[in-house]
């Protein structure tokens, strides 16, 4: 699993790249209300902010992490939002995208060096 | 940071993993290790401790009760002379205009006034009531003091452990009681539209007094995100946000605290800083009035989304105050303003939430109940 300066894990799945928050995040966070996601399909460019999370505090995005096309979406956390702090790095994924520039992945930070990153 | 002033209760906030932001010029929790949500179920269900000590507690001394009330009715639209022996009332401090300069509360206790105002407009509160009321009437801020709020259900049977007196008031009642030797001032109120309790005590036994509560397993620490979830849910207003220097009683909603004696034809009608507008504008009705919103979808709408009464085109019409999720409602709630045609219950109007336009339905306020002991 890699993880970006914005808190979000990615994990590679087959040619896909499933993307979540880190529970150190989803904790910062707080309880979640409201995810918004994007529609499957979309072409996105990295740092463009394509999920919203609200918590209970405030209202944050998720940027894709990479250039590439959503290919799916966790519906279940539009029903059920508070998944992301029940199990932010397993069912409470957000999307899965197809990448269509895999490089960033490398300056991504692989675990050891996100809990360093978090002050952990 | 080094700057923010701290409470009496400071290192058990960060004893019991509060997490501590600045609020007001203090370093409050917003939330300990539970969580805003289940703070905000807990309230309700149970009882919930609040440290509110940031807020501003200050005595009125002058010559007897009715000159210290007298005196006070210049700067307050209230019936302050008609409030009884340890009773409390909720007031508005109004400017030349009408607007409101802060909300608080105030308590006949017997030789002496009361007042509490917020954290935020302290300091402004107490230069204004200095300049209003002395020499004749002294103005003395408590700064020795703690304040604490036990709210919810639960509230009367903990209290009554360490207070069995306290069971006996009812809502907006004050009382003075001795616990462990500390004199508590205690008023049956809060801001969470649950029962519960405000509780003056002396700084140096606040710690004690706080642990003494919290050792009753119906009893957790709250931190401020819940407060304010409470009290939106509970219809209530944030002064600096729902109500402000621009905005007067009438289209604020706020017309019942002001009683029968100040208004028009009333015994001691005016009277008070900027009377003629809050008046008028209780006589022919605001253009603007202060409404509860439920949003349709799950989005909350947050202060600052803008209100429109179509779904395309046309200018704001409004805008929320406070907004953010219900915890106890289940879904989003807000509060905001409108113009008056469009404040019935039952109207659809569109926030614009991130460029789009979601539908949201005025509703009545409270969302949730109150359940004082009246």
């Amino acid at each position: 699993m890699k993880y970006t300066e914005e808190h979000e894990w990615l994990l590679e799945e087959g040619e896909l790249i499933v993307v979540g928050i880190s529970a150190y995040a989803a904790e910062q966070l707080g309880d979640v209300v409201f995810v918004e996601l994007p529609e499957e399909g979309t072409e996105v460019t990295k740092d463009e902010d394509i999920v919203v999370i609200e918590s209970v505090k405030a209202a944050s995005d998720i940027l894709a992490p990479l250039d590439g096309e959503i290919v799916e979406v966790n519906e279940a956390l539009t029903d059920n939002p508070g998944k992301v702090n029940e199990d932010p790095t397993g069912e409470a994924w957000f999307f899965k995208m197809k990448p269509s520039d895999l490089s960033p992945m490398d300056d991504y930070m692989d675990e050891a060096a996100y809990k360093e990153f978090i002050g952990d | 940071m080094t700057d923010l002033l701290t409470t009496p209760l400071h290192a058990l906030h960060v004893e019991l993993g509060g997490k501590m932001v600045p609020f007001a010029g203090y370093e409050m929790p917003v939330q300990y290790k539970a969580g805003i949500m289940a703070e905000h179920t807990h309230t309700r269900e149970k009882a919930g401790l609040f440290d509110v000590s940031h807020m501003g507690q200050v005595i009125l001394n002058g010559p007897d009760y009715d000159a210290i009330a007298t005196a006070f009715e210049t700067l307050v639209p209230m019936d302050v002379l008609g409030l009884g022996v340890n009773r409390q009332r909720y007031g508005l401090f109004t400017n030349p205009e009408g607007g409101i300069m802060d909300d608080l509360m105030f308590a006949n206790r017997g030789d002496h006034l009361f007042v509490v105002v917020n954290a935020a407009c302290k300091d402004d509160d107490i230069a204004h009531m200095k300049a209003g009321l002395e020499p004749g009437v002294t103005v003395n801020p408590v700064a020795d003091r703690a304040l604490l709020a036990l709210q919810g259900p639960a509230a009367e049977t903990a209290l009554s452990r360490l207070a069995p007196e306290v069971a006996d008031m009812r809502f907006m009642d004050v009382a003075t009681l001795r616990v462990d030797g500390a004199e508590l001032w205690i008023s049956r109120s809060g801001y969470t539209g649950e029962d519960g309790y405000e509780i003056s005590v002396p700084a140096d036994r606040a710690e004690n007094f706080a642990r003494a509560l919290l050792a009753d397993d119906t009893v957790l620490p709250i931190g401020l995100g819940a407060r304010d979830s409470l009290r939106l849910e509970a219809g209530l207003c944030l002064y600096g946000h729902d109500i402000d220097n621009a905005t007067l009683p009438a289209e604020a909603g706020l017309t019942w605290a002001i009683q029968k004696a100040r208004r028009t034809g009333g015994a001691r009608a005016g009277g008070f800083p900027g009377a003629d507008a809050v008046l008028e504008q209780m006589a022919n009705g605001p253009a603007r009035k202060r409404v509860g919103l439920q949003p349709e979808g799950r989005a909350p709408m947050r202060e600052g989304v803008e209100l429109f009464a179509d779904e395309t085109g046309g200018n704001p019409v409004g805008q929320i105050t406070s907004g953010g999720f219900g915890p106890t409602v289940g879904a989003p709630v807000a509060m905001g303003y409108l113009p008056s045609e469009l404040s019935e219950p039952g109207t659809r109007v569109y926030g614009e939430v991130r460029g789009k336009r979601l539908p949201a339905t005025v509703s009545t306020l409270p969302f949730v109940a109150a359940n004082f002991k009246r």
